[in-house]
């Protein structure tokens, strides 16, 4: 089971804020499903090669050229931030 | 009545100019706005540009330049493929104003087809889920029976088409979710070859498992879309350069000596008998068609689940991370104490519990000291999983089996229970698994008042959608099952 305080330590690695109710709901929801997965221990994987990719493609290169899809202002427009001389404006990240 | 028409109707009345495109479109229009406060199917409107583009479609016809059969037909799209200039949400609040600045590849390739947008559809939060009710526009009703779900999370798309508004449409299924939600609404839905269809432009669940294809009402509607659609794409680095056939001119050619596998982990524990009878009738069929039937084992059915819910929760907080309120989605309503509390209040308001639950279960198993023993065993159970696959076709040509174990629940019903959710899906995930396509036809109705409908899964080796859709095609020949309609 996991503890509320891992729930929130997750929560925190994953950027997501959650309040205790949340934590609570989630700490019981996820050890159900963490538990579910411990069906995959009696499997006998010694050997196994791993799957991360199933049509067997390798190293797919193109032609390092820029194409064109869209205007800088149409980019911009999909930011609600301010923008500023081309650029969107966010908080500060390096304190003075 | 216009829009009662198939796919393959409506664009022979097209040519054969018995009707206009403006027509088809109004008709179309017409029948959502009596049918979708029913069901919830589209959740974004664009009648102005589908208008427009419908009359330059009847501006190409009447000089003798249309662009292909697809040319002038009006649909839906599910919220997650980009449109550009047109509203595309995901169904999730963080993407509520978002407008793409660019067209998905396959939109691309539909506009120059001469598709006629009507409107985006509804899905389960970034494709998260099995029922539809996992979207900040509310659920989508099955048209079949409107106290019970649509299955997802392309359930918009499902109810659409079975109910006569969309022509065709397109989903995406990564564990199910073209062929459960197909299977629930009584049309066809082919989740392709991983790779078959460009992803560029489509918000990524998990990357090594999402897939694009069709929603139709009948199989042959489904090769004649599936044609636009398919092939390598320069935009997505994993579609190979397979050669696309013609999949109409595949259709039609008789099934003898066909050898159909029947798995037996897809049938018995846990599949509603009802169900289950039905998809036998189904393959009994096929032998009355010359078909040779045997039983076959996928021994690692049985993990497919717990594979498939370690592997892509870990892809999807990885693709969801750009969701911070800065790179994409909506930024925090309150104030903020610094950029790390920007992006907990960004995130926290803009998604729904079942994306945070994913997004949670994907950083646990990615941190340090669980990353051996989820990830890298759920990608060594994956390979396992595929072998049994490669096995099967060594000795049959298809393997058919249910969709889903049972039929469309009633909304809310599995709700708060995410796990007995994901359980549903085991019919369809291991078929993900191995990146196979799977075809989702109607072969039936269950149920106390005999109404709900359920699928069968056809399924063949990678790339083999030209089989399918011809073992499909030769079922709906011999049967009246996708004639039905629902009462709206």
């Amino acid at each position: 089971m996991l503890s509320l305080e891992q729930v929130k330590h997750i929560a925190k690695l994953a950027r997501i804020g959650i309040d205790d109710a949340a934590a609570e709901r989630f700490s019981k929801q996820l050890s159900g499903i963490l538990d579910y997965m411990s069906l995959l221990n009696e499997v006998n994987t010694e050997g196994v090669e791993l799957t991360s990719q199933v049509t067997g493609l390798k190293n797919v290169t193109r032609a390092d050229e820029v194409t064109r899809f869209c205007t800088g202002e149409e980019l911009l427009a999909c930011t609600e931030l301010p923008v500023v001389k081309n650029q969107i404006q966010v908080m500060q990240v390096i304190k003075n | 009545m216009l829009h009662e028409l198939t796919l393959t109707e409506a664009s022979q009345g097209l040519r054969e100019k018995k009707f206009s495109s403006t027509e088809l479109t109004n008709a179309l229009l017409g029948r959502i706005k009596d049918v979708n406060p029913k069901l919830n199917a589209y959740v974004g409107m664009c009648e102005d540009l589908a208008l427009e583009q419908a009359k330059n479609a009847d501006a190409r016809q009447s000089k003798g330049e249309m662009l292909s059969v697809l040319d002038g037909i009006p649909v839906g799209l599910k919220d997650i493929f980009n449109t550009r200039g047109v509203k595309t949400t995901c169904c999730s609040k963080i993407l509520r104003n978002f407008v793409p600045p660019y067209d998905a590849t396959v939109v691309d390739r539909l506009y120059k087809a001469g598709m006629v947008l009507v409107g985006k559809m509804n899905m389960d939060e970034f494709a998260c889920g099995g029922s539809t009710e996992h979207s900040c526009f509310g659920p989508t009703r099955n048209p079949w029976d409107l106290d019970r779900i649509s299955g997802g999370s392309s359930g918009g798309g499902a109810a659409a088409v079975a109910a006569d508004m969309s022509f065709y449409s397109l989903g995406t299924d990564t564990g199910g979710s073209i062929r459960q939600p197909a299977s629930f609404c009584g049309c066809v839905g082919l989740k392709v070859t991983y790779g078959r269809v460009s992803r560029s432009g489509v918000t990524a669940m998990a990357s090594s498992w999402d897939t694009v294809g069709p929603f139709t009402k009948t199989v042959a509607d489904a090769a004649m879309v599936l044609g636009h659609m398919a092939g390598t794409d320069v935009r997505d680095s994993t579609t190979p350069n397979v050669a696309v056939p013609d999949y109409v001119a595949g259709l039609g050619k008789p099934l003898n000596g066909l050898r159909i596998g029947v798995p037996k982990e897809y049938f018995g524990e846990g599949i509603d008998p009802e169900v289950e009878k039905v998809v036998r009738s189904a393959i009994k069929e096929y032998e009355k068609m010359g078909a040779v039937v045997s039983e076959v084992s996928l021994p690692y059915t049985k993990y497919a689940v717990a594979v498939y819910y370690i592997s892509m929760p870990a892809e999807l907080s990885a693709n969801l991370a750009r969701f911070d309120g800065i790179r994409f989605g909506s930024k925090p309503s309150g104030q903020v104490k610094d950029l790390v509390d920007y992006y907990y209040q960004a995130r926290s308001e803009g998604f729904g519990d079942e994306i945070k639950r994913r997004i949670m279960i994907g950083t646990y198993v990615l941190s340090a000291g669980y990353y051996d023993a989820y990830y890298k065993k759920a990608q060594k159970v994956r390979t396992l999983i595929r072998r049994d696959f490669d096995e099967a076709f060594k000795n049959v040509d298809v393997l058919i089996t249910p969709v889903s174990p049972f039929p469309a629940w009633k909304v809310g019903e599995k709700i708060d229970d995410p796990l007995k959710m994901y359980l549903a899906d085991a019919l369809t995930i291991p078929v993900s698994c191995a990146g196979v396509p799977g075809l989702s036809v109607p072969c039936g109705f269950v149920g106390e008042s005999g109404n709900l409908p359920v699928g069968m899964q056809i399924i063949g080796p990678q790339f083999s959608e030209n089989l399918l859709l011809r073992v499909g095609h030769a079922y709906e020949h011999s049967t009246q099952w996708h004639k039905k309609k629902p009462n709206l």
